[in-house]
């Protein structure tokens, strides 16, 4: 296996990211999110390389991994389904939800699909109690949700 | 018409974009205050506002300001603390999808009043969308000079970092949040030394939440006695209640501090869903002790909550209805403060793994009668006993919940599984 590295346009980026701190270590949270980004999940092989970046012994690299609930360890599904079972999602009948999406992905909380398609994640509060139930899908909240509406949104996801 | 000061922005198409916010008035009293006024009297002027800190602890904003040692030689940091994670608050959020220059000028203001050239933003890391535009709109103020060397043309250098978070509330907590950007998990620090002497990077540093800093350029503008005057004695000005839970218009409300609990739920947010009889309130977020509906006439202020044994906190109102289980509530509530304890102090560690599982059982029809005694005295020994204030957040609905709604609590561990055969069980049912 060859020696894991950034591409050039990554390897630009990290140092664009070491510029906004007056210490290293302090890059660690857009460095793993970069890293993710680039090879696509964080395995350990990733953890010694980030270390190796930061200068700091891979197992503080590890601590903050794991630390975090971002952070993939392992491979996630193209489309990563974040519902929500906060209080204010369960006043608003997010138990009824959280079980259709579950039974429509076939997937038990931080399960992927064997396809790579679907990542679903129970969570804790998203901070958009205002729109309850809700969900964040990759980067977006989807709020008001219904069964009908998650329907229509797993089938119109390209 | 009632005053408001942010809240016109969630409404004004495009309000994050900098010539919006310009044409209402933005960025004119940063650049007179850079030209005319010193940093003491931005501080002075904050003081007098009686402007609180509204992450939730709900400090004396210009106090805090004034901890910064003057002599020291080392950089000074301001982080704006946007790891809004409180159950049940959400107004951060409006505040940066809408009125995202209004939140730059609020740090420019207390970067000048503190001395600071560098300004961190840690927002939470789930919200991408919102650290997207933090970062596009903090790099439109840098092209036209507002950030970076000599902002508007005048001698004082000031640049923002938005700095994502990766998930976990307790990095909320002002020293977790350090500990996090310095790249460490979040584990709080013991205190002191408070962060004004030492914080970021070993920095003198003042960690304040969105809507506090949000507020500070209409004080500026207007006049600190005018927005003393908005709100109630000590708590000045207005702020941002989150509403949620069963009421017919969710959302969130720019009243002055003070606002009867009472007019916010049947006036702002719509009242009640038809039909149904208000049961319990959560006032300033998840952690704050519990109302009944004969404690909702309390003025929504820090002394005035704290008066009758709750807390203002985040302002994040969650509001419950006839129809709510309180027993689920509490294990819900529960459950989230024993997946965010961040592991570091045994009472929390532990004691809320503890309290979710007999809360589960409890729900499950297994409960015992010992279950609520054991309850409280995990909350009681929680409390007070941990490094940071999540051990006290995890611990206040517990002893709340159990005090005022126990007779729901007492009628489950009493009958199982709703049969409605009553079978009292005893600790030696489980040995």
């Amino acid at each position: 296996m060859s020696e894991l590295a950034f591409s050039p346009e990554a390897q630009r980026q990290f140092e664009e990211i070491l510029s906004r701190y007056p210490e290293k270590r302090a890059a660690m949270l857009p460095t793993l999110y970069l890293a993710e980004k680039e090879f696509g999940h964080i395995s350990p092989e990733v953890e010694v390389y980030v270390g190796k970046l930061l200068e700091v012994h891979p197992v503080k690299v590890r601590e903050v991994l794991t630390f975090y609930t971002l952070f993939a360890s392992k491979p996630r599904g193209k489309f990563h389904f974040q519902i929500c079972r906060g209080i204010a999602c369960d006043l608003r009948g997010c138990t009824k939800v959280i079980e259709h999406l579950s039974d429509k992905l076939n997937l038990k909380s931080e399960e992927t699909s064997a396809d790579l398609r679907y990542t679903f994640t129970e969570v804790e509060c998203l901070g958009a109690c205002e729109t309850a139930p809700m969900m964040q899908v990759n980067e977006d909240y989807h709020g008001y949700l219904t069964p009908d509406k998650i329907d229509k949104m797993v089938k119109n996801l390209k | 018409m009632a005053e408001k000061i942010i809240s016109p922005f969630f409404k004004i198409k495009d309000s994050h974009t900098i010539d919006v916010y310009e044409q209402h008035g933005g960025y004119e009293v940063i650049q007179d205050v850079l030209r005319t006024k010193t940093p003491q009297d931005v501080v002075d002027a904050v003081l007098k506002s009686n402007l609180r800190g509204l992450g939730g602890a709900g400090f004396p904003a210009g106090r805090k300001w004034s901890f910064i040692p003057k002599d020291s030689p080392k950089p000074k940091y301001l982080v704006v603390n946007a790891d809004e994670s409180e159950p049940g608050t959400f107004k951060d959020r409006y505040i940066m999808d809408n009125y995202t220059h209004g939140l730059f000028e609020g740090i420019m203001l207390a970067a000048y009043a503190i001395g600071c050239h560098k300004a961190f933003i840690y927002i939470r890391g789930e919200y991408i969308r919102q650290a997207e535009n933090l970062v596009d709109q903090r790099d439109a103020a840098r092209a036209r000079g507002y950030l970076g060397k000599g902002i508007f043309g005048t001698d004082y250098d000031l640049d923002i970092v938005v700095h994502r978070g990766a998930g976990a509330y307790i990095c909320g907590e002002e020293t977790a949040l350090l500990e996090s950007l310095e790249g460490k998990k979040g584990w709080p620090r013991m205190k002191p030394p408070f962060p004004a002497i030492e914080g970021a990077f070993k920095c003198p540093t003042i960690v304040n939440n969105v809507e506090t800093l949000a507020y500070v350029p209409s004080i500026m503008k207007k006049g600190p006695e005018w927005f003393a005057n908005l709100g109630s004695e000590r708590n000045g000005g207005l702020r941002l209640y989150s509403v949620s839970g069963l009421v017919k218009n969710p959302g969130v409300y720019e009243l002055p501090l003070g606002t009867p609990l009472r007019d916010i739920i049947y006036e702002h947010a719509g009242g009640l869903l038809d039909g149904r009889k208000l049961k319990a309130v959560i006032p300033g977020g998840s952690s704050s002790p519990i109302l009944t509906p004969d404690e909702i006439d309390v003025k929504m202020d820090y002394d005035s909550l704290a008066a009758i044994g709750s807390m203002l906190g985040s302002a994040g109102i969650i509001v419950m209805d006839d129809t709510v289980d309180i027993v689920r509530s509490l294990y819900v509530v529960t459950r989230f403060y024993h997946h965010e304890s961040c592991g570091q102090c045994t009472p929390c560690r532990e004691g809320t793994g503890w309290a979710e599982k007999i809360l589960k059982r409890i729900l499950d029809g297994e409960g015992v009668a010992q279950d609520i005694t054991t309850l409280e005295s995990i909350g009681n020994h929680i409390i007070g006993n941990t490094i940071c204030p999540l051990g006290d957040a995890a611990s206040m609905p517990l002893q709340s919940y159990l005090k005022k709604f126990r007779h729901e609590f007492e009628a489950r561990v009493a009958s199982k599984n709703g049969t409605g055969q009553v079978v009292e069980k005893t600790v030696a049912d489980w040995n």
